[in-house]
């Protein structure tokens, strides 16, 4: 079984994000890292392939500035290679835009299935992975919280309004998982030195084909209008509990009349 | 605008309340507003569908146990290919929500623009508005291609207001090609029953953290919400932990929600929880740490620990029931 993970590379989110001044798009100047987000599907595929003899885990991401180190982090924890979509015409593409070169890189690669975050930490526009099973005519299924699979189909705990739903569906297919549906590993020091020499294929447009018109900022059929501060909420009042804390959090739901 | 759909979503209760609020959206921006259900009750619903604005809703029929993405997606733009020319297309955010837009986005060769939180006409096309960064900014983006847009929308976004109209006409929609995309089945659903009033619901919610320490300090969230006629929610960090259902999440993956009261136990207020609470009228933190987040939106915040004002809290409303 041959599975291919998705992994973004994305800015710290734990540095303060920025907003570049011209495009009002997310500044990726800087250097990326794994979004944590799809650590849970790589951990899922590593699984998932140990459980079928003969499986290998490919990765594939598409990033600014030939960047790798998200895709290091993700072949550490065990991941067999990687494939980098880079090209400076792909700046600025739209979610649909990003589908279209991811799937013309994955339809190379002939996966049984395909794993995908359900959503971006820095997009989250959660539509990606299901316009990607759309362009390589495959089923999907959404926010997983369990997988299992035998090779030919994967059984999935979907997450739904009231509970879950069991779902089957036979394989190739496109699977988006939640944070939760795994613990995912830390790369061992073992796993961070093999990864130094493990492949990654750096593809360009030209390379899969792709019309640099029809991608990136030249190809984007959205535009950001402005950015404009959102009401504030007034100031509140902090105070210190000096063991009358919950005094005070009764005091307030009295002046409100909710108690 | 001339023409408006909206994807309409039911359950056995009848169509979910984010879908009223898009269709009365919907209204105020279409001269006409029409929607697109699936189910085996689509006639039962287009009563309120109709009541809520909509002139006509296209069915798309029982799925058979299928996921909905891929037969309703193929079905609005077989639609569209056959003429039909909304110039928008307004999509609850929920799980099959997403899954439809994703499809007929890619069907369609549109973009998708999700997230949305407001929308307002300008120049006779639409401009929508996106909260980030927690919040603090607001983003307004439009479509510069060939219409329809399509519109993921989060909940709460809009009030839904009754217009009085008529019961909707259903037409049955043309079936779309949906290939090997629609062979995924729902084998088995499993219902987590909730007691109390339904979180996004709720005049007050009660709302606990990783700051609780470990699953059994929730009960006091449990209890906090009991005492308080309220439902109990929780940040994601304890839903992936697996101390509660997913169900009790809020936040930009979770419940979007806006009571009356929303109080906050031992949670940092990451940009992604605030989006989905930011909205209450007012807003109690309690945290040991006075840098948390959170309380740059608390109008009162306790700054100490759960585990000795929750206890002390619940006490004190007890003597008082
Ligand atoms: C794509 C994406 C989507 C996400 N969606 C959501 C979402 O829908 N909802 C959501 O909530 N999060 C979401 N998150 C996660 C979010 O970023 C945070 O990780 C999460 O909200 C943190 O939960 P927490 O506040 O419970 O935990 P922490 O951030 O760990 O905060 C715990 C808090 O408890 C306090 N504390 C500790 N001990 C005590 C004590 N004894 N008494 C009082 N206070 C104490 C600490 O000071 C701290 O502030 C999402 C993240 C991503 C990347
Ligand atoms: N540039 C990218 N490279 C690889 N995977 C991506 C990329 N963008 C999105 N994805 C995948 O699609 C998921 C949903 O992304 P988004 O639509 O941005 O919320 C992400 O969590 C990733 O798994």
């Amino acid at each position: 079984m041959h599975v291919v993970v998705c992994v973004k590379q994305i800015p710290d989110p734990a540095a303060p994000a920025s907003l570049e001044p011209g495009s009002h798009t997310l500044d990726r100047s800087g250097k990326l890292i794994m979004d944590d987000s799809d650590s849970y599907g790589v951990e899922m595929a590593l699984q998932l392939a140990g459980g079928v003899e003969g499986s290998e885990v490919t990765l594939v991401s598409m990033a600014p500035g030939g960047e790798t180190s998200g895709l290091r982090t993700a072949l550490a924890m065990g991941a067999g290679r990687a494939i980098l979509v880079s090209d400076e015409a792909l700046a600025g593409s739209d979610a649909l835009s990003t589908a279209k070169v991811l799937a013309a890189a994955i339809r190379r690669a002939e996966p049984d299935l395909v794993i995908a975050a359900t959503e971006s930490t820095d997009g989250y526009t959660g539509t990606l992975p299901v316009q990607l099973a759309e362009l390589l005519g495959m089923p999907s299924v959404t926010f997983a919280k369990r997988i299992s699979t035998d090779g030919a189909k994967v059984e999935v705990e979907r997450q739904t309004e009231a509970g879950y739903d069991d779902v089957e569906c036979p394989l190739p297919a496109v699977v988006t998982v939640t944070a939760g549906v795994v613990e995912p590993r830390y790369p061992s020091f073992k796993g961070i030195m093999a990864a130094k020499s493990k492949p990654i294929d750096v593809l360009s447009l030209a390379d899969l084909g792709i019309d640099a018109s029809q991608v990136g900022a030249a190809g984007a059929r959205e535009e950001i209008v402005d950015v404009a501060d959102a009401e504030q909420r007034g100031a509140g009042e902090i105070v210190v509990d000096e063991g009358d804390g919950a005094q005070r959090v009764v005091a307030f739901l009295e002046q409100l009349r909710v108690i | 605008m001339e023409r408006i759909w909206v994807l309409a979503e039911a359950t056995g209760q009848g169509p979910t309340a984010l879908t009223l609020e898009l269709l009365t959206e919907a209204r105020s921006l279409a001269s006409t507003v029409e929607a697109v259900a699936w189910g085996a009750e689509t006639a039962s619903v287009a009563g309120t569908l109709g009541d809520y604005g909509a002139t006509r809703v296209y069915d798309v029929g029982d799925l058979a146990g299928a996921l909905p993405g891929p037969p309703v997606a193929s079905a609005m733009a077989a639609l569209v290919d056959a003429g039909e020319r909304p110039e928008a297309v307004l999509v609850p955010a929920s799980y099959d929500g997403r899954d439809v837009a994703g499809r007929l986005s890619a069907r369609l060769d549109r973009p998708v623009l999700t997230n949305v939180t407001g929308l307002v006409e300008r120049d006779g096309g639409l401009l929508t508005e996106h909260l980030v960064f927690g919040g603090t900014q607001i983003v307004r983006a439009r479509f510069t291609g060939e219409a329809p847009g399509i519109y993921v929308v989060r909940a709460k976004s809009f009030s839904a207001e009754s217009a009085g109209g008529s019961p909707a006409e259903v037409v049955a929609a043309p079936p779309g090609d949906v290939g090997p995309t629609g062979v995924a089945r729902i084998v088995q659903r499993h219902v987590e029953e909730a007691t109390g009033p339904k979180l996004d619901e709720a005049p007050i919610v009660v709302s606990g953290g990783r700051g609780l320490g470990s699953q059994e300090h929730y009960a006091l969230i449990e209890e906090l919400a009991r005492l308080l006629h309220g439902a109990p929610g929780a940040s994601r960090a304890i839903v992936d932990a697996g101390w509660v259902p997913y169900s009790h999440q809020v936040g930009q993956t979770g419940k979007t929600v806006k009571p009356t009261v929303y109080v906050a136990c031992g949670i940092s207020g990451a940009t992604q929880h605030l989006v989905g609470m930011k909205g209450s009228k007012h807003i109690v933190a309690i945290n040991k740490d006075r840098e948390a987040p959170i309380f740059s939106v608390a109008d009162l915040g306790i700054v100490g620990d759960v585990h000795k004002v929750l206890p002390a809290l619940v006490e004190a409303l007890q003597k008082r029931s």
